[in-house]
């Protein structure tokens, strides 16, 4: 049985695992078999999408690039992870018009693309208003990811995609890098491939979800995943129920995913009469304008931070983006934290729904710090609540934690083995310390360089990181670099609007 | 574009100097008046630009956001055209001894306006593709 013993040998060995350096030899003594490409991009979602999208522009042909990654379509989790949160198709996202992961220029945006493609000029006069006469205009996530399909046929994305689990990413004795990658069962004869590339790029999401630990006590304890839900989630079965039986839900959290879930469990209402009620229940409840002065302050109220987006608009590309790439350690951390908290926008759609909540007696928004969690003997759900008015019991058919809380870096096992073995470090919040450039520190390796966009990196000196625009913002730093490292060219005014030419006719970008 | 202060000046002296002249120069003969009137009048919203993008400077400040909404780049236009006209209804911009007529003012400046602000807020991305990321700077 040759192909199984292949199979056997084909995989990581004690040697390599425990080597941070791997020479070529040791790789070939494992019998892992190695492809060389010049770049490797390890994730395969909109991070590695818009990096390719810039990098193909620059001129580099498919054959130098390959992404690797368990997903089809780079806005296969995305499109999860916004379906399940309350952002079906027709629904419109919280991005800017002018944030457009398939197209590196902003222009035409979002908003002139939708009024010329349905002929009005609704969109237009709406963004011009905003967000002063009117809320910021969003565009429909829908459209974002047919826009998206689009581009990845004019760069040729699926000829890069390679699919498999990546495992781990080493150094190489000599420069650049091995990235280790398990290809789905049976497809070949090796349990492991590794690619070797003088450049890699990470851009692998969100390493994973984090539970309110006294909802993940009380699921544990009592093995109900049912009637406490996560709202990145499916968690449908909610909705469904309180359509056939009234019901209380109480609603953690004061971010987008409490403001979107709110408007479900409120339309439902409206749509098919229910009799919903809804308990709010905010960690740091803001009642008001807040922040340390008067040239820094936040509007607020009814619990609710209110932002347009998840950061203030000038952090990618104003004053507080050039402000943030000179700090370092605390000073930078501080800066994170006076910007940062838990916000929404104030839609004005929301904003009538709470107040019928509010007056009608159904929807009751408070403080409070849920200590635990327990069954009622009538079968409902206590919560222990200490708040400004002392510790209460509040009770609920259903919780949904929308706090959004994300698991640390090093639950991603490539980030893990980076850290442990990479010679990659943590910032001031936590995440992976990379530089301007978006380098991870510490990981070069000869003529070799290796990058990371995305959430992994919040912390850095770009803070908009886990955002369409900050991911394009990254991945045009990289492609700088990169050209620096003569890897591609850098894209001038003369390339860049010959580019544009061509992607206004929707025509392929060319190999090489 | 959420601008930086510098990004402020050197963007609309950029685009005033590229885009202003164009349509100053098809504009003029448009509006029977002299070229070194228009272009006068032109380098005035120039010059005194710098002073205006230093208060809207000041005034962003007030914003959270720290940011300058489309709107706000449109809007100004009154204010700046009003102090200009002013201005030179009292003789006192260089170079031009007798104001032109308040009509062919008024379409030379909101043509000139107008065609800077559209061009601002979306084509101006396609040659300068870090421009929008660098708060306006080009330099």
């Amino acid at each position: 049985m040759p192909e199984l013993e292949l199979r056997d040998r084909g995989d990581l060995t004690q040697a390599l695992l425990d080597n941070e350096i791997w020479p070529d030899d040791l790789v070939a003594e494992a019998g892992i078999p190695v492809h060389d490409v010049p770049l490797v991009t390890v994730g395969g979602g909109i991070g590695s999408f818009v990096l390719v999208d810039y990098l193909r522009i620059a001129g580099a042909p498919t054959a130098d690039i390959r992404v690797l990654s368990n997903i089809d379509h780079p806005w296969q989790t995305y499109e999860y992870l916004t379906r399940v949160s309350q952002i079906p198709g027709p629904e419109r996202i919280r991005s800017d018009s002018s944030s457009r992961p398939d197209n590196i220029w902003g222009f035409p945006s979002y908003a002139l693309s939708e009024a010329w493609r349905e002929r009005t000029l609704r969109p237009l006069a709406h963004v011009l208003g905003e967000p002063i006469f009117a809320d910021y205009w969003t565009p429909r996530v829908g459209d974002v990811f047919k826009s998206m399909a689009r581009e990845s046929a004019r760069i040729g994305y699926p000829k890069m995609l390679v699919k498999g689990v990546a495992r781990m990413v080493r150094r190489r004795a000599g420069g650049g890098y091995f990235t280790v990658l398990t290809p789905p069962a049976a497809t070949g004869p090796t349990k492991r491939v590794a690619y070797r590339s003088r450049f890699v790029h990470l851009a692998v999401g969100y390493p994973g979800l984090r539970f309110l630990p006294d909802l993940q006590e009380f699921r544990e304890k009592y093995g109900d995943f049912t009637r406490v839900v996560n709202a990145y989630e499916s968690h449908e079965h909610v909705y469904e129920a309180l359509r056939t039986r009234p019901g209380t839900v109480m609603v953690r959290g004061g971010g987008i995913v409490a403001s979107r879930v709110l408007q479900r469990l409120m339309d439902d209402r409206e749509r098919y009469g229910l009799q919903t009620k809804i308990v709010h229940i905010f960690r740091t409840f803001v009642t008001g304008a807040h922040g340390p002065h008067l040239w820094s302050r936040r509007k607020g109220g009814d619990g609710w931070a209110y932002q347009g987006f998840n950061y203030p608009k000038s952090v990618w590309g104003g004053q507080l983006k050039a402000k943030m790439r000179r700090l370092d350690g605390a000073e930078r951390a501080a800066e994170y934290k006076r910007m940062g908290g838990t916000n929404t926008p104030k839609r004005r759609r929301w904003q009538q729904q709470m107040r019928d909540g509010r007056d009608g007696g159904w929807y009751e928004a408070s403080q409070g710090i849920v200590e635990r969690v327990e069954p009622a003997a009538d079968g409902t759900l206590v919560s222990l609540v200490a708040g400004d008015a002392g510790t209460r019991k509040v009770g609920a058919d259903y919780i949904i934690d929308c706090t959004g809380l994300e698991a640390d870096i090093a639950e991603h096992r490539v980030l893990a083995d980076l850290l442990a073995h990479g010679g990659a470090g943590r910032n001031p919040l936590g995440r992976l310390e990379v530089e301007r450039h978006f380098e991870v520190k510490g990981t070069a390796s000869g003529d070799g360089a290796l990058y990371a966009t995305g959430a992994a990196t919040l912390g850095g000196y770009f803070p908009g990181v886990d955002t369409f625009l900050g991911l394009q913002i990254g991945a045009l730093e990289i492609a700088d670099d990169l050209a620096r490292r003569g890897f591609g060219r850098r894209i001038g005014p003369v390339r860049s609007t010959a580019q544009w030419v061509r992607w206004a006719f929707g025509r392929p970008v060319r190999e090489g | 574009m959420v601008p930086v202060l510098s990004g402020r000046i050197q963007t609309r002296l950029v685009l005033l100097l590229i885009v202003g002249s164009a349509v100053t120069a098809v504009v003029t003969p448009l509006v029977v008046a002299g070229y070194r009137t228009t272009f006068a009048v032109l380098a005035g919203v120039a010059v005194l630009g710098v002073g205006w993008e230093l208060l809207y400077h000041l005034l962003m400040q007030f914003r959270w956001e720290k940011d300058w909404p489309s709107l706000f780049g449109l809007l100004t236009a009154v204010p700046e055209g009003l102090l200009l006209w002013l201005l030179l209804d009292a003789g006192l911009v260089p170079t031009v001894d007798t104001a032109p007529p308040l009509a062919a003012y008024a379409i030379h400046f909101t043509a000139v306006w107008l065609a800077v602000w559209l061009v601002a807020n979306g084509p101006m991305r396609v040659p300068f593709l870090r421009w929008r990321f660098r708060g306006g700077r080009l330099a």
